[in-house]
């Protein structure tokens, strides 16, 4: 069986080295240097996979990228990767590949019944159903959505490993084939650092499945010699490498496969790496891709692109069918014809679409010898046996005729690929005899040679290389002696008429232009009919090249059919935009090593080990972590927190405040700028005193809060939260540089500079005593300076808590002695530290704004009941904003407080009057009463401040939490705040 | 990936800055707010060249101002702003 389709000798496959590999579960072998598509056509295999709504039997259409049909799993486990094609998988020992998107098997697919219902399910039909009851659309939906998609995604993580790297070069090639290699030959020549890369496991391009002589060499041979002068002459060679994206300033992205998908890497080794190659200038060689022909039934397992048969004969010696009619519009199928007569296989006939007179004479005759040459053959079906192709009906002089042949080789002629010149910019040109764009005007000067140029005569394609090596390492200064170009013979070949139109009464039914969306030549006619009647609107209708293969071999087929109807000249209807990549990219590659625990930065405060010891639940605050809560044994996280609260309201507690942003501001002008940024007043500070403060947004939204403290007569300290330091840090050198650059201040972000430790209780002035020396303990609101376990420490004394509290400021390095010293003295007085949680519960009873809960970016000064504090004087950021009619309405969500008149209140839960009601609030943060029962929280309420004494529920319908609740005032502990004023 | 010459680091990649607004909307907050609202919301959307700050956030963090062609995003004109720090 497989012995029949590998050929005896011959192709570039290693027959020494076997390789074992099962596709669906069976067992097959194949060798070194095959692709998983070139090893199942060897054993026989000719069904590869079920179309994506039809489920039709599909087979092999190519033997590169652009392959829409034959899509495989291949891996197991963690490295299964769906939708690869089998064309672009290198077989490896143990390769274990399944096809997709049938079941129960390939061969038996019970969703094929869906051609049944093919009539109601045309391009669109999906849009159609929202037209319908939603009820029954509820149904359907269900049935639609499990039947959608091809591969399966894997279900266990990535077990593979991922790299990213920047490389920079002088010239960047894309493509090792004869235009790469020669443009990269006579660049690095030149004295230019060259990058070659190709998708390919190995350089040649298209030589590898179509042989020539250059420079009086084998192909083989010359290829050989070229990467070895590039070796020699400091090339960086990348294989198996798809340049996938070209970005901003010749910026190209890479892909490199340095293992194949599903298989293991050799120990230690990474999947894949992503390269950033920054380049001088870019040498776009990517080469052409081979247009299908559109007649019925062109989708079936059989036929086959022109070029791909050659390549399977010439380079995997393999025969992809026993007989073959090759139908063209172009002289270079007539190559695939006298590759597969070579091999064996039966040539039923030539069908030229073109008339006598347009084809080259040499290449005619020379076929005429071997085999029928059919000209002015229009094809219009394929015949169709056991769901596959046996033969080709084409009309000639409005006559049908048929071969008979289980191998269709079409050919309407090649593409060139022109995705990398567009991503950088630039124009096309039509060519209309032959429909194609070919590429001008590169935006970013890249230069397109070869085959992606729109040459197609070896010779042509190898000049071209060599012109534009030369140009781009003579514009980048480089301009060595580099020889003379390869000389190249080549016989004249025409490039070929564009075959866009199926023959008349072809059923447009079954005439596929993109087979991996099943989109149909009657789907895009009916598109049109309908109205979409832009090359946009007709993409996305029809979903024609929005496939994991982008439409490689279909789009311009339907821009000509949307041209026809029409009746304007295809580039006068447009393309759709080029965007990358270029095939599709695992996501590994973009997460490289930001994976697992190196996801996100972990920025640790000076007293995280401190804290780590006690192995507390952490909280993520931005990219810092800090301790929820220090638990004890026989503890939950909400017993210790309650604790901890009821600690610090009763004796003393410690906290680590060390992350909230600090700024130094100092200068003649330090309060002037202060009082731009910052929406209080503080010129009215006496030096050492304090006060709460909060910040806008520019849109006049309350953005951070904080306190501002004179430690001198032209210095201050400025704090704000955790999560806002960064934003604060960017409005203070936005408002000092770029608004007042005028101002005599400096400012200084100490954050990482300053530790920070809270102790607060009514103990706490007792410990501060204890340990702070140098100076008495200040009064609420004023500052001290002294020093405390041995080194300078600031006290601020602010009360975040409701209790008497200090906020000691030492140096970070210096924070581990102090730390333990204060919870030394704070646990002789029957104290502990405490966590977020705890600091949460004690900040709500107090009614303290929180960014991050009421400071939410939608919440005005007034909102949150802060507008006695804004500065008459006007002048800070926002000011001006906050006046805007919006910002009075009665009606906004306004701070307030709740308390429950029963159980828990649940945290982000909706104020409603009932469930089902109208949602007139939310609640920001829910808490419990520490020192008495009752839970309590705080709220954004429409129109909340004239609402006092109202009762509402607080209802949670994710959490199943349902409180009735009433409003009243925000602080729930000491309104008057006795425990900590003087 | 645009490359930006930073007026003290030389070209760097376009992600080690931050955008901030088109060069006409800097607006001190002591000024009309009508002119301030405007300049925060209402904004032109230039096809071509746009007169741009940016700041060199995660590189020396000064202040600039350049000229970006918002259809090639070609680079021109880098001017380092007011007391950079």
């Amino acid at each position: 069986m497989s012995v029949m389709w590998r050929l005896a000798d011959g192709g570039l496959i290693d027959r020494t080295k076997p390789v074992r590999f099962r596709f669906d579960g069976q067992a097959m072998t194949g060798y070194a240097g095959d692709t998983l598509a070139s090893a199942l056509l060897a054993n026989g295999v000719r069904l590869f996979g079920r179309s994506f709504k039809y489920h039709r039997p599909r087979g092999l259409l190519s033997a590169g990228v652009e392959e829409p049909s034959a899509l495989v799993g291949a891996g197991v486990g963690g490295r299964f990767e769906p939708n690869t094609r089998a064309t672009d998988l290198f077989l490896y020992d143990g390769l274990d590949a399944v096809s997709q998107n049938r079941w129960p098997s390939l061969s038996f697919d019970a969703m094929a019944v869906n051609q049944l219902i093919a009539p109601f399910i045309p391009a669109g039909f999906y849009y159609k159903t929202f037209l319908g009851p939603p009820s029954l659309w509820k149904l359907y939906e269900h049935a639609i959505r499990a039947a959608a998609g091809l591969g399966k995604p894997p279900q266990l993580p990535d077990a593979d490993a991922y790299e990213r790297r920047a490389a920079f070069c002088d010239v960047l090639v894309v493509g090792a084939g004869p235009a790469g290699l020669s443009a990269a030959l006579a660049a690095a020549r030149s004295g230019a650092r060259v990058a070659v890369c190709d998708l390919d496991a190995r350089p040649g391009g298209s030589l590898l499945g179509d042989p020539a002589t250059i420079a009086d060499q084998s192909s083989t041979d010359w290829i050989a010699s070229a990467i070895a002068e590039l070796e020699a002459l400091g090339a960086r060679l990348l294989f198996r490498t798809t340049a996938f994206g070209f970005y901003d300033h010749n910026m190209v992205y890479l892909a490199e496969r340095v293992t194949e998908p599903g298989a293991k890497p050799t120990s230690g080794d990474i999947a894949q790496r992503m390269w950033r190659m920054r380049a001088g200038a870019v040498v776009l060689a990517q080469g052409a891709i081979e247009r299908p022909l559109p007649f019925a039934e062109n989708d079936r397992p059989g036929v086959m692109l022109a070029g791909a048969a050659r390549t399977y004969v010439n380079r995997f010696a393999v025969k992809p069918g026993s007989s073959a009619v090759v139908a063209t519009s172009a002289d270079d199928a007539y190559g695939a014809a006298f590759s597969l007569d070579k091999a064996g296989v039966k040539i039923a006939g030539i069908a030229d679409l073109r008339s006598e007179d347009e084809i080259s004479p040499a290449i005619l005759r020379r076929a005429r010898e071997r085999f029928e040459v059919v000209t002015g053959a229009h094809p219009r079906a394929a015949l169709v046996g056991s769901g596959r192709a046996k033969g080709l009906e084409v009309l000639v002089d409005g006559r049908a005729r048929t071969f008979e042949a289980d191998l269709i080789a079409v050919s309407g002629g090649l593409n060139p690929s022109v995705h990398l010149h567009m991503q950088a910019g630039g124009g096309l040109d039509w060519n209309p005899r032959r429909g194609v764009f070919t590429p001008v005007s590169p935006r970013q000067g890249q230069l397109s040679a070869g085959a992606c140029a729109g040459h197609t005569i070896l010779s042509d394609v190898v000049a071209d290389g060599w012109r534009a090596g030369l140009e781009a390492a003579s514009r980048l200064g480089f301009s060595a002696a580099a020889g003379a170009a390869p000389v190249v013979l080549s016989e004249p070949l025409d490039a070929g008429v564009c075959a866009f139109a199926p023959a008349p009464g072809a059923h447009l039914k079954t005439v596929f232009v993109d087979p991996q969306n099943d989109v149909t030549m009657s789907d895009l006619d009916l598109a049109w009919r309908e109205g979409y009647r832009s090359v946009e609107h007709m993409k996305r209708y029809t979903t024609l090249g929005m496939a994991t293969d982008q439409g490689k071999t279909s789009n311009l087929m339907g821009l000509a059919r949307l041209a026809l109807n029409e009746g304007r000249p295809a580039p006068d209807v447009g393309l759709t935009t080029f965007r990358p990549p270029f095939t599709p990219t695992t996501l590994g590659l973009w997460v490289g090593e930001d994976a697992g625990f190196h996801v996100t930065p972990l920025r640790r405060a000076p007293l995280y080990e401190q804290h780590a010891a006690h192995n507390p639940p952490w909280q993520a605050v931005g990219y810092w972590r800090r301790p929820r809560a220090y638990i004890r044994p026989g503890e939950t996280l909400a017993t210790a927190a309650l604790r901890e609260a009821k600690t610090v309201r009763e004796r003393v507690g410690i906290t680590d405040v060390s992350t909230l942003g600090k700024f130094e501001v100092s200068g003649p002008d330090a309060a002037a700028l202060l009082e731009k940024v910052l929406a209080t007043s503080v010129s009215k500070l006496a030096v050492g005193r304090g006060r709460y403060t909060f910040m806008l947004r520019e849109d006049g939204f309350v953005n951070d809060d904080g306190t501002v403290w004179r430690t001198g007569e032209t210095r201050f300290l400025l704090t704000s939260s955790t999560g806002g330091a960064d934003r604060m840090a960017q409005l203070l050198s936005y408002v000092r540089n770029v608004l007042y650059p005028e101002l005599k201040v400096g400012v200084a972000n100490v954050q990482e500079h300053y530790a920070a430790v809270a102790v607060a209780g009514p103990k706490a002035r007792e410990v501060i005593a204890k340990l702070f020396e140098g100076a008495d303990p200040p009064r609420h609101m004023s500052s001290a300076r002294g020093s405390m376990a041995g080194v300078p420490a600031l006290i601020l004394a602010a009360s975040y808590s409701g209790e008497r509290a200090f906020e000691v400021y030492v140096a970070s390095h210096s924070a581990p002695g102090v730390w333990a010293a204060l919870e030394a003295a704070s646990a002789d007085l029957g104290g502990c530290a405490y966590g977020l949680e705890a600091l949460e519960i004690l900040r709500v009873e107090k009614g303290h704004v929180e960014t991050g809960g009421e400071i939410d970016g939608r919440t005005s000064a007034h909102d949150l009941c802060l507008e006695k504090m804004l500065n008459p004087r006007g002048g800070y950021m926002g000011a001006l904003a906050q006046t805007r009619p919006a910002f009075s309405d009665p009606n906004r969500l306004q701070f307030v407080g709740i308390e429950s008149l029963g159980g828990p209140i649940p945290e982000g839960g909706m104020l409603v009057e009932r469930p089902g009601f109208a949602v007139q609030g939310h609640v920001t943060a829910a808490g419990v009463r520490v020192l008495e029962p009752g839970y309590v929280g705080l709220a954004l309420l429409r129109g909340g401040r004239a609402r006092e004494g109202e009762e509402l529920m607080a209802h949670s319908p994710t959490r199943t939490m349902t409180a009735r609740v009433r409003v009243c005032s925000p602080v729930f502990h000491d309104p008057a705040g006795e425990r900590y004023r003087d | 990936m645009m490359l930006i010459p930073c007026p003290y680091c030389g070209p760097r990649a376009q992600s080690e800055f931050t955008f901030d607004r088109p060069v006409e909307a800097i607006t001190r907050p002591d000024g009309s707010a009508p002119e301030l609202i405007r300049n925060l919301f209402t904004r032109d959307n230039p096809k071509g060249p746009s007169r741009e700050l940016w700041r060199h956030t995660y590189g020396c963090r000064s202040w600039i101002t350049l000229t970006r062609d918002t259809v090639t995003h070609e680079i021109s004109d880098v001017t380092p702003v007011g007391a950079s720090q």
